[in-house]
This record gives C-alpha cells, sequence and structure tokens, in this order.
C-alpha cells in the first residue's frame, strides 16, 4: 500500500462555528396553532362554546354543580377506554374490541361473584379477574397482530365479534346482577363530592399522561407509530411492545368494565356495545393522527368532555338521540377538517 | 451569514493541520474484517463474497452501483440482516451481529439513506431512542437534553434546540440529528449511507468537517457515496463493489484515476460526460412561457420560457424554491399570481389535468414516493400516464402496454428488461428511465425534471443525460432542477440561477461556471 508522503488535502478540525441554515420562517402564531399546545387550545374553546351554548339554552339546571358531575361521570368509562385507545392509534394501531371485551370482563367477573367464589373471597377479587380477561383478550389481539403479523382492523374485528359471542353464551343472554353490597357501596361512593368513577378516570389519564410523556414506554411507542423501521434499527423490539400496547387498552377495557358493573350492579354481554367507535372519535378529535406517530393524552380528555358535554346540552333540551348522533358526526368531521388546516406546514397547497 | 462562518472554521481548521499516521499493512490492527460474506433473498444473491477491511480512524469509501449489493453489506454490518456465509472479524475476534442491538452493543452505527428518524418525537427522543437515558423507565428529560446539546455543538449545530421535533426540520437538519444518535452510543465505526444525497454544498462542507473530527478521534467511517469528487475530498481509501462483489480493495482514494473507478464499477468504459448539445434552431417556437408565477411564502416573480428542443435548468441550493417552481406550473400546487402558457393555451391555476392535457410531463424529485408505483411492473408504470391509449370499452389491454413498454425497455436499454418486473426492484438510474418513458410514451411537450440523477450511479448518469438531451432533440421543451450545479450547467442550454424564491439571473450555461452560480447565490441570499 502506497503512503503518500504529503497529505493531498489539509485535514481541518471544525470549530464550533459550523454552517446552520437559518430555522425556517413560520409565524409564531402558526407554529404555536400547530404545536400541541395549539391543538389542545383549539379544544378548550370547542368546549367552552359547547359550556357557554348549555349554559344559554338550559340555563340553571345546566350549570349546577350537579350537572357538572353528571357529565364527568358519563364521560369517565368511555375516558377510561379512550386513554388506552390513545397509546394504539398513536403507535399506527386501532383496537375494535374495546368496548365487547369490557362486556365480556364484566360477565365473567360477575359470573365468579355470584357462584361459590363469592363466599370465599373478598369483593376485591371481582376487580382482579375483570383486569386479568381484560389484559388476556388484550394479549391475544397482541400477540394475533404482532407475531402473527395480522392487521389491527382485521384481529380486534376478529375479537370485537368473538369476545361478544363468548360473553352471550356464559351469561346464557341473561343479566347477571353483582350481589355484593361491598363492591356496590364502593364503586358508587365518593371522595370529596366526587364520585369514586371520574377519581378512576382522572387517575387513568394522570397515568397515561405520565406514561406517554414520561416513559421509554410512551416514547417509543410513539416511535413505532412514526417509523417503525427506524425503530427497529434503534433497537427497539417493536412485535414485543406492539403486543404489551394491545394489552394495555384490554387492561383499560378490564378498568372500563369494573366501572360500568358498580354502574348498573350488574353484568352483561351488551355493556360496552359501540363504545369502541365513541372512543376512537374522541381520540381522533382529540387531534391524535389515526396514521399514527402523533398524539396527545390531554387532547383525547378534552375529545371525551366535548362530547360528554355535548350530549348533556341536548339532553337538557329535550332533543333525541338521533339529533344527537347527528351533531356528533358533524363535531368529527369539523374537527378533522380544523386539524388539518392547523397542522398543514405553510405553504403548500 | 452561515456561509462565511463556515469558510472561517475550515481556514482555523488548516492551521491545526491533521498529520496522517503511518498505518501499516496488518490485519492484526484492523477495526473491522470481512471475508467472504455471503447472502440471498430468496434465489436472489445480493452478496457473493464481499471483502472489506477497515482501519481505525480512517475514511473508507465503499463504490458501487445501484445493486452492487452496498445496502445489503451495510445493513449485514448494522445487524439488520444476518449473512449466509463468510466471515466478520472485530477487532481481530470472529463476530456474529445478528441484532441492531449487537452491532451498536460491538460499536458500529449506521446512518442510512432513508431518513431512520421520527417526526413526531423531539430531537432529544430521537437521539436516544431505544437507548434512552431513563431510571425505571421514567425518562431524565434535563439529563437527556443536556448530552443532545452537548452533540449538536459537537456536529456543530448548537443552534437547534434538543425540544425541537424532528418532523419540522428539513432533511439536512434531519441527517445531523441521524448522525447525533449514532455519536450518542460509544461508537468505534460509523456507517453512512450517502449522507450528501440531501445534502447541498455548504451543508457538504460541515459534514465533512464532522466525518474529520470523527476520524481525528480515531473514529473509523464507512462512507458511501456516488459522487466521486467527494472520494477525493473526504476518502482515505476505497473498495469497489460489483454484483455483490468486491472488485477492488483498500484502492488509495486520492491516487485512483475516475476512469478506472468507473471501470471496476460498472466493468466497462465509461466517460462521465454531458452529450453535445446542439444549438437550438434560432427559429424553434417557445413552448413553454412562465410569467410572474408567485406562491405566497416561497417563490414570486418567476418568469421565463422554454423553446422546442431546449433545455432550461434551474440552479439553486436546497429550500431554495426550484422544485416548488416546477412542482406549481405542473399545477401540482396553486399559484398565487402569475400565468403558465404551453405554445397558446393558458392552463388554469392548480389543475394536473389541464397541465398534463396539455402536454405537460413532470419527474418528481422524490421518485419512490411521487413517482413510481413500486409493487407494480414495470410495463404498468409505463403506461401509467396514458391509459386511455391502452384501453378498449373501459378495460385494460395489457398486451398493448406490454408491447410499448418492450419498445421502450429496448430503446432506453432498461435493465433488467422484463416488462413484467416490479418497479421495486430496479436501480435508481432504471427507475428514472421509467419515469422518461412514461412521459414519452404519453407524448409530451414539455419536461419538468426534478432531479433526474438523484441516487443514480455514475455509469446510468451518462445513459440519462443522453436521454434527456434526446427527448429534447424530438421537440420537448425541457426544464431540469438539479443541486448538483455543475449538471445544470452541463445539460441545460439556459440556466437560471434561484435563491429564496426569485430568479437572480437567466443566461446562457456556457456564459457562468459552478463558483459563479455559487457566488450569485450567496450573495443573492445576503441580499
Amino acid at each position: 500500500m502506497s503512503e503518500p508522503t504529503t497529505p493531498t488535502r489539509a485535514r481541518t478540525v471544525p470549530t464550533e462555528t459550523g454552517v446552520t441554515p437559518a430555522p425556517e420562517a413560520v409565524p409564531a402564531w402558526r407554529r404555536l396553532l400547530s404545536g400541541s399546545a395549539g391543538r389542545n387550545l383549539g379544544l378548550v374553546v370547542a368546549l367552552l362554546l359547547i359550556v357557554v351554548i348549555g349554559a344559554v339554552t338550559a340555563q340553571g339546571s345546566f350549570t349546577s354543580l350537579d350537572n357538572m358531575l353528571v357529565i364527568l361521570r358519563q364521560a369517565s368509562i368511555i375516558g377510561v377506554i379512550a386513554i388506552g385507545m390513545t397509546f394504539v392509534i398513536i403507535a399506527g394501531g386501532i383496537d375494535l374490541s374495546v368496548g365487547s371485551v369490557m362486556g365480556l370482563a364484566s360477565v365473567v367477573a360477575t359470573l365468579a361473584a355470584v357462584q361459590d367464589l363469592a363466599d370465599s373471597l373478598h369483593w376485591s377479587m371481582m376487580i382482579v379477574i375483570a383486569l386479568a380477561v381484560g389484559v388476556g383478550a388484550g394479549l391475544i389481539n397482541g400477540i394475533v397482530i404482532a407475531y402473527g403479523n395480522v392487521v389491527a382492523f382485521m384481529a380486534t374485528l376478529a375479537m370485537l365479534v368473538g369476545a361478544r359471542g363468548l360473553a352471550e353464551i356464559l351469561a346464557e343472554r341473561r343479566t347477571l346482577v353483582v350481589q355484593d353490597r361491598g363492591f356496590i357501596t364502593f364503586m358508587n361512593g365518593d371522595i370529596l363530592g366526587v364520585d369514586i368513577l371520574i377519581w378512576i378516570f382522572a387517575i387513568v389519564a394522570a397515568l397515561g399522561w405520565v406514561l406517554l410523556n414520561r416513559t421509554t414506554f410512551g416514547r417509543r411507542t410513539v416511535a413505532v407509530g412514526g417509523n417503525r423501521e427506524a425503530a427497529r434499527l434503534a433497537g427497539i423490539n417493536v412485535k414485543r411492545h406492539t403486543m404489551l400496547l394491545y394489552a394495555l387498552t384490554g387492561l383499560c377495557s378490564g378498568i372500563a368494565a369494573v366501572m360500568i358493573l358498580g354502574r348498573t350492579t350488574a353484568g352483561t354481554s351488551t355493556h360496552g356495545t359501540l363504545v369502541e367507535l365513541d372512543a376512537i372519535a374522541a381520540v381522533v378529535v382529540g387531534g391524535t393522527l389515526l396514521i399514527g406517530g402523533r398524539g396527545t393524552v390531554t387532547g383525547t380528555v378534552f375529545g371525551v368532555l366535548i362530547f360528554a358535554t355535548l350530549s348533556n346540552v341536548f339532553v337538557q333540551n329535550n332533543l333525541s338521540s338521533s339529533v344527537q348522533a347527528v351533531a356528533k358526526g358533524v363535531i368529527i368531521v369539523v374537527a378533522v377538517l380544523l386539524q388539518q388546516r392547523f397542522s398543514r406546514p405553510p405553504g403548500r397547497g | 451569514m452561515g456561509a462565511a462562518s463556515g469558510e472561517e472554521g475550515s481556514r482555523d481548521g488548516e492551521a491545526a493541520c491533521y498529520v496522517r499516521r503511518v498505518i501499516k499493512v496488518d490485519h492484526a490492527s484492523s477495526l473491522l474484517d470481512v471475508r467472504g460474506v455471503t447472502k440471498s433473498f430468496g434465489g436472489v444473491r445480493a452478496l457473493r463474497g464481499v471483502d472489506l477491511e477497515v482501519r481505525p480512524g480512517e475514511v473508507h469509501c465503499v463504490l458501487g452501483q445501484n445493486g452492487a449489493g452496498k445496502s445489503t453489506l451495510i445493513k449485514t454490518l448494522a445487524g439488520v440482516h444476518r449473512p449466509d456465509g463468510g466471515q466478520i472479524s472485530w477487532l481481530g475476534d470472529d463476530v456474529e451481529i445478528d441484532s441492531p442491538q449487537a452491532a451498536i452493543e460491538l460499536g458500529i452505527a449506521t446512518m442510512y439513506q432513508e431518513l431512520d428518524v421520527v417526526d413526531g418525537l423531539s430531537i432529544a427522543e430521537n437521539i436516544f431512542l431505544g437507548h434512552e437515558i431513563a431510571k425505571g423507565g421514567f425518562t431524565r428529560r434535563s439529563e437527556a437534553a443536556r448530552q443532545t446539546t452537548e452533540l449538536l455543538r459537537r456536529l456543530g449545530h448548537a443552534r437547534l434546540s434538543p425540544h425541537t421535533e424532528v418532523g419540522s426540520l428539513s432533511a439536512a437538519n434531519k441527517q445531523i440529528v441521524s448522525m447525533a444518535r449514532a455519536l450518542s452510543h460509544d461508537i468505534k465505526l460509523i456507517i453512512m449511507d450517502e449522507p450528501s444525497a440531501v445534502l447541498d454544498t455548504e451543508e457538504v462542507k460541515n459534514l465533512f468537517a464532522v466525518v474529520r473530527e470523527l476520524t481525528g478521534a480515531g473514529i473509523a467511517v464507512v462512507y458511501i457515496t456516488h459522487r466521486l469528487e467527494e472520494i477525493r475530498e473526504i476518502g482515505d481509501r476505497i473498495t469497489v463493489l460489483k454484483d455483490g462483489r468486491t472488485t477492488a480493495v483498500g484502492l488509495p482514494a486520492a491516487e485512483t484515476p475516475t476512469a478506472e473507478l468507473i471501470r471496476l464499477m460498472t466493468g466497462r468504459e465509461v466517460a462521465n460526460v454531458f452529450p453535445e448539445r446542439a444549438p437550438v434552431a434560432s427559429d424553434a417556437p417557445v413552448v413553454l412561457d412562465v410569467e410572474g408565477l408567485e406562491l405566497d411564502g416561497v417563490f414570486s416573480d418567476v418568469s421565463f420560457s422554454v423553446r422546442a428542443g431546449e433545455v432550461v435548468g434551474l440552479a439553486g441550493l436546497v429550500g431554495s424554491g426550484r422544485s416548488e417552481i416546477l412542482e406549481t406550473v405542473y399545477g401540482a400546487r396553486k399559484a398565487t399570481a402569475g400565468r403558465v402558457r404551453v405554445r397558446d393555451k393558458v392552463l388554469p391555476r392548480g389543475s394536473v389535468r389541464a397541465a398534463v392535457g396539455a402536454g405537460i410531463g413532470l419527474s418528481p424529485e422524490e421518485r419512490k414516493s411521487q413517482g413510481l408505483v413500486l409493487d407494480e411492473p414495470i410495463f404498468v408504470n409505463i403506461s401509467l400516464a396514458s391509459l386511455k391509449r391502452f384501453a378498449k370499452g373501459g378495460f385494460l389491454d395489457d398486451r398493448a402496454a406490454r408491447k410499448i413498454a418492450r419498445e421502450q425497455i429496448d430503446a432506453f436499454e432498461l435493465r433488467p428488461a422484463d416488462p413484467d418486473r416490479p418497479a421495486r426492484t430496479l436501480s435508481g438510474g432504471n427507475q428514472q428511465k421509467i419515469l422518461l418513458a412514461r412521459w414519452l410514451v404519453h407524448g409530451t411537450d414539455v419536461l419538468l425534471l426534478d432531479e433526474p440523477t438523484r441516487g443514480v450511479d455514475v455509469g446510468a448518469r451518462a445513459e440519462i443525460y443522453a436521454l434527456i438531451r434526446d427527448l429534447a432533440a424530438a421537440g420537448n421543451a425541457v426544464v431540469v432542477v438539479s443541486s448538483e450545479i455543475e449538471e445544470v450547467l452541463g445539460l441545460a442550454d439556459v440556466v437560471l440561477v434561484v435563491a429564496d424564491g426569485r430568479i437572480l439571473r437567466t443566461l446562457p450555461s456556457h456564459q457562468i461556471d459552478e463558483h459563479g452560480v455559487l457566488d450569485l447565490v450567496m450573495k443573492g441570499s445576503a441580499a
């Protein structure tokens, strides 16, 4: 190998004055609106608008503290499901089975309680069983999707149908009444005047926020949804992560099952029907991209509250649920259109 | 101004001139030694026996045409693919690299050609993705931000904030993030797969400064590129691949003649020259006439005209608005002012349909995402713009489309010469030929070519240049955009120098050279 006697070119050591292109010139307001803070600001405005409409049209009955708690109570169950849904959607997936898994968990938990177990075991076992059923169903989803390479939409659609059927078989199409007074009393109690159900929603939302924003799990969720190949090349076990995400939505379905058991004091295979659509709508209205890679828990909470408040305003004004449904549809489309407007990079036609 | 400070930086560096170490030819001293590595995918043999020997602190260039096996080799070293045969030793020990994690643990980091960053995460989050700075699963964000700032400063980009979302960055800055991520590991070897492909001249300078700093610290760089002049500037030694085999090992980068390198890559003699320009007839009609075109916030007051048989080139840096001008002429973006005329017809703004109807064809910058239906066969891609011609009563006649495709394959020397091969399996040069063939079949009057040779190796480049000339000679008005100023100057009859969304100067290409263009661009941006 020939060794050059004189360097043909000088090697240089870079100083700190490297070339940095000027930051793209984007107006501050646009940057603010296209950031997550901006998207959430829009949601706050939308929610306030609905509250104002409610306050004007229904006056006293809407603005009362009791009614506010009613809204939150109604938001709580969908809210818990939607928090889990936020994670799978950010990761580029979808879980259609959340509602029927919730129904299945409610049936299995009540069955366990009405049978022999009830006498020998504390009611907290019901909670454990419901959560276990949720996580179990979620893991099955996750394994089929991650290791069986089945599209999430199809895998969870199969679970949607299958879990509902299984719940019907187990319940023999009957409504199973929860007998345990301790459980019912606890679930319908309150702390500092706020229902347990609302507390559960608040805690799940807070934990969800921490999980998404402050843990490696959350970071990797965004990476898997934003650029699956990059995540894999960064050494992330994408398959295992995907599986865990569906276990997480399963867990949320389990929690929701416990909540609905407490509220209705009964387990039935029809619990949670169409909840998946409400949850997905709330997540999307909350600014999470359906294609994955971007989304916030805060936005989802607002999405849930917007829908809950809206339906309360309609009820207060004695409007039918059909009118509500039409309004919901309009809101979903408008919300998505607005988001596209604000999150679009400038200069694109 | 950024450009000025960059100049200063390199002058300071020259004062502290780097002294070459004496490197003995001794396999024991090599960092990485790859011997006879093979790898097949299905029936396709991507690597048929590759040797590569890299020493600490050197810049080792890997040259090869598209499809020569460079990407497979890289991915084998990065732990993405496992080799079928052969041996890899690392610091004298035989190793198996069976996962991306294993590669990183050895000290091999890779910057991929497709930008492997996550848009929705911040710079700091991207850099530490997969090895987050965390305690018990909880991320320590301020520590990550601190280390990110340090890495960015080391790369000469101290102005980037660790909290900026990567999706809002330019391609060049995304590359910086990718490099910072590689450096966030304790590495001894960094593989760069065509890092300069998305960079403009200034940014390439900065990249080289970083590469020199790395090698100065004893880190080896495996540098993959199509640009021979970069190898001259930055490389120490060269390994050449052809058809999955190593054809030359450890050539001195500075002394090996270009013709020799091209011969090793292609197996034949190819001159990387631009075809002769035929003078445009003075009475040739103006085919494309653009007047006062404006896209709010991107460019304004763009006027030019192209005659039949003429090639007009837009020269400028990345972000100057050159691609947007083409896209606006094509109607893919809706102009906010001005008009586009093809022959005597004024086109409605923002209508691709009208543009195609008037005979305009566009070969987009992002061939893979904007131009080709990758999983469809060659003949489908070629006939895509002229489906009506191949339809009978609404049903497609694939036989006719295949026949036309076969004619184009012969005319363009498309390889493999099989109309049923999916576009994905073709090299960059051949994919580009598909796009040119598409418009030829459709019959265009105006051809807009955005980066026609990006990702195309030197051998195929000459062919593409010749094709573009042929298309012009056939009466097309051609507009070419390229980041390689040399290419614009060599190909075009008339050059428009673009900076910051304005046309600074319009002049015949023989009246200006690369320095002249850069001078104009720098002055224009400063003004």
